[in-house]
């Protein structure tokens, strides 16, 4: 029996799709079978992010309205062939499904597969709440700011409400430099305030923009720091005891010069 | 401009990240309250009980609310009282 794991935020644009892919191609390399779930419907995002989308035949509207078989609507990846995606519908609305038909689903993607990952659109309307009824544990990703620390407060207290508790947090996009220099809320600042274990923390990083660009997930890249991050967190997902990744910058020039006067 | 760029340097002005915990911490006082009145209300029948004990209340005019201002929310309680009990030092 597999899991269902959603990904979830609030706040748009903090990195769920990123974070969704990359945990899927993650645990499908290390040989689970996985399917990647694309619930922001009207928005899909998911399929171009994996690069699948010239595959795209039906879609989860198509399956839960019964239109095709689930297995007629899985794409199978281009890496891995334990990897698959679940689309979303580009030309229909959030309502097009209800959250009986996401339990329905949830509970025939458990049997055929290790993990499901389920991106979640943003906000807190039905789009979020088809998304989380089926789902076993729940991922919140946050950046280091405030709106979208709020936001995530937000989804924490909708999700417990919702009977999934203890969901983990992802502090997404986190510059250490600015963390250093006292500009950036660092990871104790923002557990402290979310109140919420931590699954993991992912570096600001270019490679993401290149790796989304190619549609091939930075998890693969063995150069990308962020890349890096996700496989830990992937790790983690498995039960893995895994240490945080450093992300020590080494001191810059007034650092050092503020040293050398002992002014810390 | 230049002036803040030294005393940065130096140190003295408050990290930015400072301003940014502060901020949530109140937003959240409030954000979380108006999601859950359910524990306004669960308050509100604990202080009745406890103020019972000591005092005649008129419970349908307790008032219970979050105030926010600036720099503190403060949870303000307005709370009309009919008598007092005499009895209370025998109950304890």
């Amino acid at each position: 029996m597999g899991e269902v794991i959603v990904v979830t935020s609030g706040k748009g644009g903090v990195g769920k799709t990123t974070t969704s892919a990359n945990i899927g191609t993650g645990l499908a390399s290390s040989g689970h079978k996985v399917v990647l779930v694309d619930t922001d419907i009207g928005l899909r995002n998911l399929d171009v992010v994996m690069g699948l989308e010239n595959r795209i035949v039906y879609d989860i509207v198509d399956v839960t309205s019964g239109n095709c078989r689930l297995k007629q609507a899985l794409i199978k990846d281009k890496r891995f062939e334990n990897l698959y995606l679940l689309p979303a519908a580009q030309t229909k609305d959030k309502t097009a499904v209800s959250p009986d038909q996401m339990k329905t689903l949830s509970a025939e993607l458990k049997k055929e597969f290790d993990y499901a990952i389920i991106d979640c659109p943003a906000g807190i309307e039905q789009g979020f709440r088809n998304a989380i009824a089926g789902a076993d544990r729940a991922v919140v990703v946050t950046t280091p700011e405030v709106s979208a620390v709020r936001d995530a407060d937000r989804i924490i207290g909708l999700l417990e409400a919702a009977e999934l508790h203890s969901p983990k947090l992802i502090i997404n996009r986190i510059r250490p430099q600015m963390v250093k220099r006292g500009d950036m809320m660092d990871i104790s600042d923002i557990l402290d305030i979310l109140a919420i274990d931590l699954l993991g923390v992912v570096p600001e990083d270019e490679s993401i923009v290149v790796s989304t660009n190619r549609g091939e997930p930075a998890v693969m890249d063995h150069s990308s720091r962020a890349g890096e991050a996700y496989r830990r967190i992937t790790r983690r997902i498995r039960g893995e005891e895994v240490p945080l990744m450093n992300l020590d910058v080494p001191d810059g020039l007034m650092d050092r010069l503020k040293k050398l006067i002992g002014m810390r | 401009m230049m002036l803040e760029f030294i005393s940065r340097m130096l140190g003295k002005e408050s990290a930015s990240k400072n301003i940014a915990k502060e901020r949530l911490r109140l937003v959240l006082v409030h954000d979380r309250a108006s999601i859950s009145p359910h524990m306004l209300n669960k308050l509100k029948e604990d202080l009745i009980k406890v103020i019972s004990n000591y005092m005649e209340i008129d419970e349908s005019a307790l008032e219970v609310n979050l105030n926010q201002d600036e720099r503190e929310v403060a949870l303000v309680a307005n709370i009309p009282v009919i008598k007092m009990r005499r009895d209370y030092a025998a109950k304890s």
